[in-house]
């Protein structure tokens, strides 16, 4: 029968959250790395009892574990992560140029064929790449390096790669995108790369329409059209139908079009889930009541989600990896929140309920199906 | 032989109880101790100083014989009571955040 596994990073720890297809009943373990921040927890497409975690502490730096037993049993792999040549500068938050200074991984990535291939997100933005499961990583320079880092500034969270999308038609096209600089398209397994971000508009740069500038929080595709792209901006929900060379808005009726996660319907590839937060000044739902908005229409059109959420007194955020969908027949949508609550919906969103209310604030979400 | 305090979250890492014995060949330093601690738990490498630059984590501090050492240079002499293991070396976690 199928289960799943819920990965869930906290900033004191990693919590993992099993339930049977039912999910209803849930088995919770943790505190894995007690204390420290996991930014975030992905396992390997190809073997789901490979999982790879980011740990981080402001004191003592960046750990990368991994496990081979679905997180029951750990190791402490290489967390070498330098930058390739003179990482020379980027602009600081007011302008002045800023030196590169590696602090942390914000999001792992396993490739889709191999298990010992991750890609690594990280802090100050860089995309390093693994190939003997974590042993050692190189910088992919081609990113930083391409022409515009001189001119990328840190979101208010620190200037940090958070998603990484591995296409699994075009092979050797990834997508990343960076706070607060934009996304970014390879077309040769991550040796080049350009800005796709034409389309976007943000108030909050010289050049509302710059090549690059824009603070995007996450980008996301369903695995059958990945060319077909959806993102949540400071502001803005966005689509683009040609692999992110032209964007277009879709927010439609939301309340709020600012937010950090949006993410895909399993099995309905214009099903999309978005978490409307008032404000970039107030990161809390409006009103202090914590909804989820899903357009079934690739966006535009958006029907609010409440079943099972908080109705009242609720000011808790949701972060930019801290949104997951399972692969089960009636598919799973889950989110953490900044409350440490991780939520539910085993109906595609018409019901919640709580599987933790009570764990440190959530910074990732990750599920895994399980055979 | 050379005594090495560790805060918590370093003995889980090394997985090593609060203080650790370490023999150093030559001159006692701060640079000459690290260099053998990291050489004997490689986990720790980059948790207490940088990989590139060796420099110190802003967030830690350095203590011996009642004194901060964290700002002295990392080939200056121990003190003698650290250098004949009557005291030990202490790497402390600065106390800031939660």
């Amino acid at each position: 029968m199928s289960s799943v596994r819920v990965l869930v990073g906290t900033r004191k720890g990693a919590f993992i959250l099993t339930s049977d297809a039912g999910r209803e009943r849930w088995d919770v373990s943790g505190p894995h790395f007690a204390g420290w921040e996991i930014y975030h927890m992905k396992g390997s497409p190809v073997d789901p009892d490979r999982l790879y975690a980011s740990q981080s502490s402001g004191w003592f730096g960046q750990q990368i574990q991994r496990s081979s037993d679905g997180g029951k049993t750990w190791e402490q792999m290489d967390n070498k992560f330098l930058y390739e040549g003179v990482p020379g500068t980027h602009q600081w938050y007011d302008g002045t140029p800023h030196p590169w200074e590696f602090k942390r991984v914000w999001h792992v990535e396993p490739s889709l064929t191999d298990p010992d291939t991750v890609y690594a997100g990280v802090e100050d933005a860089a995309i390093f790449r693994t190939t003997d499961g974590g042993k050692s990583w190189q910088e992919l320079a081609g990113l930083r390096g391409h022409g515009t880092g001189s001119q990328w500034t840190p979101g208010a969270g620190g200037m940090g790669l958070h998603t990484i999308l591995l296409d699994p038609v075009q092979k050797g096209r990834i997508y990343v995108a960076i706070s607060a600089a934009g996304a970014f398209r390879s077309d040769d397994a991550g040796a080049t790369w350009k800005p796709i971000n034409q389309g976007l508009r943000s108030e909050y740069i010289p050049d509302p329409t710059a090549e690059v500038g824009h603070c995007v929080h996450r980008i996301t595709f369903h695995p059958s059209r990945p060319g077909t792209l959806f993102m949540q901006k400071h502001w803005d929900v966005m689509r683009s139908d040609n692999a992110g060379d032209l964007w277009h808005e879709v927010s439609g009726n939301l309340p709020t079009d600012f937010g950090f996660v949006i993410d895909v319907h399993a099995h309905e590839p214009e099903t999309i889930y978005v978490v409307p937060i008032k404000s970039d000044s107030e990161h809390f739902p409006i009103d202090g009541k914590l909804r989820v908005y899903r357009s079934r229409t690739g966006g535009n059109e958006w029907q609010e989600l409440s079943k099972g959420l908080p109705e009242k007194d609720c000011y808790v955020n949701v972060l930019r990896d801290a949104m997951a969908i399972d692969t089960l027949d009636s598919c799973g949508v889950y989110f953490g929140t900044t409350g440490g609550q991780v939520y539910v919906s085993a109906d595609s969103g018409d019901t919640w309920k709580a599987i933790v209310r009570d764990l440190p604030a959530v910074v990732s979400v990750e599920v895994q199906t399980l055979p | 032989m050379i005594r090495v305090m560790l805060p918590q979250h370093l003995r889980t890492l090394a997985r090593v109880g609060a203080e650790v014995q370490l023999e150093v060949q030559g001159a006692v330093t701060q640079r000459s101790v690290l260099d053998a601690l990291e050489a004997r738990y490689p986990a720790l490498q980059g948790t207490i100083r940088d990989h590139g630059t060796l420099k110190r984590r802003p967030f830690l501090r350095f203590f011996a014989c009642e004194e901060d050492l964290s700002h002295e240079p990392p080939d200056a002499p121990l003190p003698g009571a650290v250098a004949s293991g009557a005291e030990p070396y202490l790497i402390i976690g600065a106390i800031a955040g939660g």
